[in-house]
């Protein structure tokens, strides 16, 4: 059932509820031009981030591109224990394991070659909770596009060069 | 026959329809940047100039048939002002399409008789003063060019109202034709629409402009501006407010801009009558739809506003006369010279009623069709009828 709004007199005549309307809209404009002389956009006065130029930082728990963190002596964290491969709903991770070497005593094992494909990941992070290491995390980084399909592939290389952008403060 | 007088009236007509055109791409631009700021945003605003090596780079690649590469040259930026022209070279290179059903004649003249109607009331729109003001008696306004006045008019009509409305009514075979044409659905419903909203349009704007007439006592719109001539209270928009409400509300339907832009609509008939049409075809009716503000906004100007004249504008005109000719200017140059500020004036007040006419379509919301005929036959058509009815008492009072 449509309701007819009950208007006054005043209402009804339109004339005034034009004025008050371009009355509103006339102060966003002059807000608009007083923001972008303010510059520092976004402000309240303008809303616009120039994307490509200004980049928006996303908060700490984002949920983007995956990387493989390192421990104090710069050596992959992960042991290859497989237990992000188990969980991941999507089934887009792949580990190849193979023995540590001598130096890394404490560990048994590590990843020969640590495989995620970007196009199947759902960023759903269970691969983060499930990791016992702190081995794998996510961060900020939502600029995922790419020109061809296999570079969409992240490979061990890639995902600790995340970990060194990470440090650097860029993702 | 002096042929001086054929000439000049080819070059005003050629001047006035290049500044119109290019009136066109501005308003465009301050469409799209004054939505932008009206929401708060920035609009189109990264269209950059190339440098000249950038030009040459941009021309180099065209030559070798390779896209350029990343130009890290020297840019300008425009703040958005290229996009209308970035457009135009879009719509220019787009393939031309016919629809295959399509009545082909009446297909292809639609968008020209729009655009030529469009164009043609400009004819009998006073720019500047017929003749010269109290006080420069000495001056030649109009200024003259072997002896044939050059009056700011391109053609001086004494109907020059009725013409306009002749005009205006024409301009609706271009939309129905248009929307017939098409053989689709969208474009023929949309044709209809606009037909019947500026059929019924029209005629409140027409008897809004009778209480112009009877005022003025005149439909040579020269003279109905040269009335306006003094202070605030000699334009028409004060005896005339009632009228002025009515012909401005017509107005924006004629121009079916929002809040009356009901021949478009995505949602119910995708793009109205120009649904079928694509390129420079396309062009034409955005340009006309353009065009049709300039050209409202003028009429607004002239009819209600006071045209060229504006308050003290005699004692400018003098002042700037007694300084051209204390500086031992030619007479030719002073008359020039002094001419420029009613056009000046005029070209002012279009530009503000132009920027209105942006300001509102950002503002309100449509109207419902209905909520459309309503307003124009239950409450315009009898409002302008009132008008009449009081400025014809007020006059014979």
């Amino acid at each position: 059932m449509a309701i007819e709004p009950q208007m006054s007199l005043i209402e009804r005549l339109y004339l005034g509820e034009v004025v008050k309307g371009l009355i509103v809209t006339g102060r966003h404009f002059l807000r608009a031009i007083r923001g972008m002389i303010r510059g520092r956009a976004p402000n309240e006065d303008m809303w616009t981030l120039q994307y490509p130029l200004v980049k928006r930082r996303p908060i700490e728990p984002y949920r983007g591109a995956h990387r493989l963190n390192k421990d104090e002596n710069g050596h992959i964290k992960c042991v290859a224990c497989f237990m992000c491969q188990t969980v991941c709903p999507t089934q887009c991770i792949t580990i190849e394991a193979e023995e540590e070497g001598p130096d890394y005593a404490d560990k048994e094992k590590r990843p020969k070659s640590f495989d995620i494909n970007m196009l199947r990941c759902i960023f759903c992070g269970f691969c983060v909770e499930a990791c016992p290491e702190d081995a794998i995390s996510m961060t900020t980084d939502y600029e995922l596009a790419n020109y061809t399909r296999s570079d969409h592939f992240y490979d061990k290389d890639r995902l600790l060069a995340n970990y060194d952008r990470y440090k650097k403060g860029e993702i | 026959m002096n042929w001086w007088w054929v000439l000049i009236v080819v070059v005003k007509a050629v001047v006035v329809f290049t500044a119109v055109i290019s009136a066109v791409p501005i308003l465009v631009w301050f469409e799209r940047r004054g939505a932008g700021w009206i929401q708060n945003r920035r609009g189109p605003n990264l269209i950059d100039v190339p440098g000249p090596f950038g030009m040459i780079a941009i021309g180099l690649s065209i030559l070798k048939k390779s896209p350029p590469g990343r130009l890290e040259l020297r840019r300008y930026r425009s703040a958005g002002l290229i996009q209308p022209i970035a457009d135009a070279i879009k719509f220019a290179l787009k393939e031309d399409i016919i629809p295959n059903r399509a009545s082909r004649l009446y297909y292809i003249i639609a968008p020209m008789i729009l655009i030529t109607t469009a164009l043609l009331v400009y004819a009998v729109i006073p720019l500047g003063p017929t003749e010269p003001p109290a006080g420069l008696e000495g001056v030649a306004i109009p200024p003259q060019i072997h002896g044939v006045p050059v009056s700011f008019i391109v053609a001086p009509l004494n109907i020059g109202v009725l013409y306009i409305l002749a005009i205006s009514g024409l301009g609706i075979y271009g939309i129905v034709l248009a929307g017939w044409a098409s053989n689709s659905k969208y474009s023929l419903l949309g044709g209809l629409r606009a037909g019947a909203q500026l059929i019924s349009y029209e005629i409140p704007m027409a008897l809004a402009i009778v209480g112009v007439v009877l005022m003025s006592g005149t439909v040579d719109l020269s003279e109905v501006v040269a009335k306006q001539s003094g202070l605030f209270h000699h334009w028409y928009i004060v005896p005339q407010f009632i009228g002025f409400l009515v012909f401005t509300a017509a107005m924006f339907a004629e121009t079916n801009r929002l809040p009356f832009d009901l021949p478009e609509g995505e949602s119910e008939i995708v793009a109205g009558y120009h649904t079928e049409y694509g390129s420079m075809k396309f062009m034409l009716f955005y340009f006309a739809e353009y065009i049709a503000i300039v050209t409202s906004s003028m009429l607004l100007v002239t009819l209600y506003l006071g045209g060229w004249t504006f308050p003290g504008i005699g004692h400018v005109m003098r002042i700037v006369a007694v300084a051209l000719t204390a500086f031992h200017f030619p007479a030719m140059l002073v008359s020039w010279g002094v001419s420029l500020a009613p056009l000046v004036v005029f070209a002012a007040k279009v530009t503000v009623i132009m920027a209105i006419f942006v300001w509102v379509r950002w503002t309100l919301p449509r109207f419902r069709y209905d909520q459309l005929m309503r307003l124009g036959w239950k409450v315009l058509l009898p409002l302008a009828l009132i008008n009449i009815m009081i400025t014809a008492a007020w006059l014979v009072k």
